[in-house]
């Protein structure tokens, strides 16, 4: 019992010490909203890149093609965290855009590597038919693509696409690298104040589970709706 | 069966079977055409004229180039070589728009391809409006029509998976007509049908050839070649063997791969 007690003291002890002296919650609380800031633009930007890249990988133009293909090679066989630091230190260096906005940048060309093959595999999965039938009405290939094929598309990578944007949020952890200060940079912080490992490190496990475990009930209701339609 | 009849009398009124061989009367104009993928060649010389209001039925066994043909007609398959005119226009040239020429002729697949995220109406009137042939309401109006002269109004706000393979391929005949073509392409209308579904939709085609339509048939069924057709093209190993009314072909084949391939199928 005298265990008990002494370390629930303990606890309070640290959790005062770790989030509320100096106001160090603030710190959390900031870091959240640069992650939630950075993963929402570059999930945005991933789209667009991703159905670009997509369509490149698609064309039967040579040019088009290869550009693609090296997009999607060099993307997916190097270290996003390598990506991030080329990026924010060479490619922006001489760029005085604010440090989330560059951020944002190299994590939605990362994801863009991603998505476009998601995007590919759903596009190659809407059977050659649709699209027969669609130019065979009079329709321009855009029109076939935007109206007929995208739409069935989207319905089928919806998961997948949820899965990547999942992975991104998570893989937007490394932008401490470049000196932004995001839920898992604010922990860090915490730690290294306090010189308690345990009590800002789990807080940052807490808030992404929790983070995520939101998002993804969001998203089972959309991907369910979508998949009542299926069935009427 | 009497409303698809009236809706479809109304359209047109020359006389199907009656070919005119004038050449403003020839609709489409096929020259030399050859096909090949890759090294497989699939066409190897094809002449033919089809007139307008000509119901004109290919047979032939598979592998023969029926299909092919067909979609040559539209440019669904790229011509390797000869050229095709629809109403004196070279639709082979490479200066052709592709997307007018298909206008002109609608398509109606084995598969049926209809668009499943959209309602029937949806199918029907996706193609008119956004090629502006039509605004949003007199593409219903007409869908409307056309989907009652197949006998599937009450079906406008069902979606395609909700119909059985003859009403699906009743709706495509409804969706191609709603572009208004002069051409009517059937890719084997009734093959992937159940049995008992094949009657309404030959049933519709027969209406369709009666009110005049222009129509390019690739099929299996014998009974509605004989019976609808004013000209039947017996297709074998890529070219067109022997060709002639239903009369000459079907009790008097002159071809000896025809006279086995009926005596096959018949």
């Amino acid at each position: 019992m005298a265990g008990i007690s002494a370390w629930l003291a303990q606890f309070q002890a640290d959790f005062i010490q770790c989030f509320i002296e100096q106001d160090r919650y603030k710190l959390l609380l900031n870091g959240f909203g640069m992650t939630i800031k950075v993963a929402f633009f570059a999930t945005i930007l991933g789209i667009l890149i991703g159905f670009v890249i997509a369509l490149c990988n698609l064309s039967g133009n040579r040019i088009l093609k290869l550009i693609g293909g090296v997009y999607t090679d060099v993307i997916r066989g190097t270290p996003s965290v390598t990506q991030l630091m080329i990026i924010y230190f060479g490619v922006f260096a001489k760029i005085y855009w604010d440090k989330w906005i560059i951020a944002a940048i190299a994590f939605g060309i990362n994801s863009g590597g991603y998505v476009a093959e998601i995007f590919r595999a759903g596009i190659l999965s809407i059977d050659k038919g649709q699209t027969e039938a669609g130019r065979s009405l009079g329709l321009t290939s855009s029109q076939t693509m935007t109206r007929i094929i995208l739409p069935q598309a989207l319905k089928n990578i919806f998961p997948t696409l949820c899965n990547e944007f999942i992975v991104l949020i998570k893989e937007t952890a490394i932008m401490g690298y470049v000196g932004l200060v995001d839920i898992q940079k604010a922990g860090d912080y915490i730690k290294s104040a306090t010189f308690k490992p345990w009590m800002p490190l789990l807080a940052v496990a807490v808030i992404y589970y929790l983070l995520i475990k939101i998002l993804n009930l969001g998203l089972k209701k959309i991907e369910n709706s979508l998949r009542k339609a299926d069935a009427r | 069966m009497g409303l698809i009849c009236e809706a479809l009398m109304v359209t047109e009124s020359t006389e199907a079977g009656k070919a005119d061989n004038k050449e403003e009367n020839r609709m489409i104009k096929v020259e030399n055409l050859h096909k090949s993928f890759g090294e497989l060649q699939v066409l190897k010389g094809i002449d033919e004229h089809i007139s307008k209001g000509e119901v004109v039925v290919v047979i032939g066994p598979s592998g023969s180039g029926k299909s092919t043909f067909l979609r040559c007609l539209n440019l669904l398959e790229e011509v390797t070589e000869g050229h095709i005119y629809v109403d004196g226009e070279e639709i082979t040239s490479p200066k052709v728009n592709v997307n007018l020429i298909r206008q002109k002729m609608g398509m109606v697949f084995q598969h049926f391809n209809l668009f499943p995220h959209l309602t029937i109406l949806g199918n029907v009137t996706l193609a008119p409006v956004l090629t502006k042939k039509l605004n949003k309401g007199q593409a219903e109006t007409e869908a409307r029509r056309l989907l009652k002269m197949v006998g599937l109004e009450e079906k406008a706000d069902a979606y395609p998976a909700q119909l059985s393979g003859g009403q699906k391929q009743r709706v495509a005949i409804a969706r191609a007509l709603a572009m208004d073509p002069e051409i009517m392409l059937f890719d084997e209308p009734t093959s992937a049908l159940d049995p008992e579904m094949v009657g309404e939709v030959l049933e519709v085609m027969k209406q369709l050839a009666k009110s005049g339509m222009t129509m390019v048939i690739v099929t299996h069924e014998m009974g509605f070649a004989r019976e609808v057709a004013s000209r039947v093209l017996f297709m074998d190993q890529g070219i067109i063997m022997e060709q002639g009314t239903p009369e000459q072909i079907f009790s008097n084949p002159q071809n000896e791969r025809t006279k086995l391939f009926l005596s096959k199928v018949l």
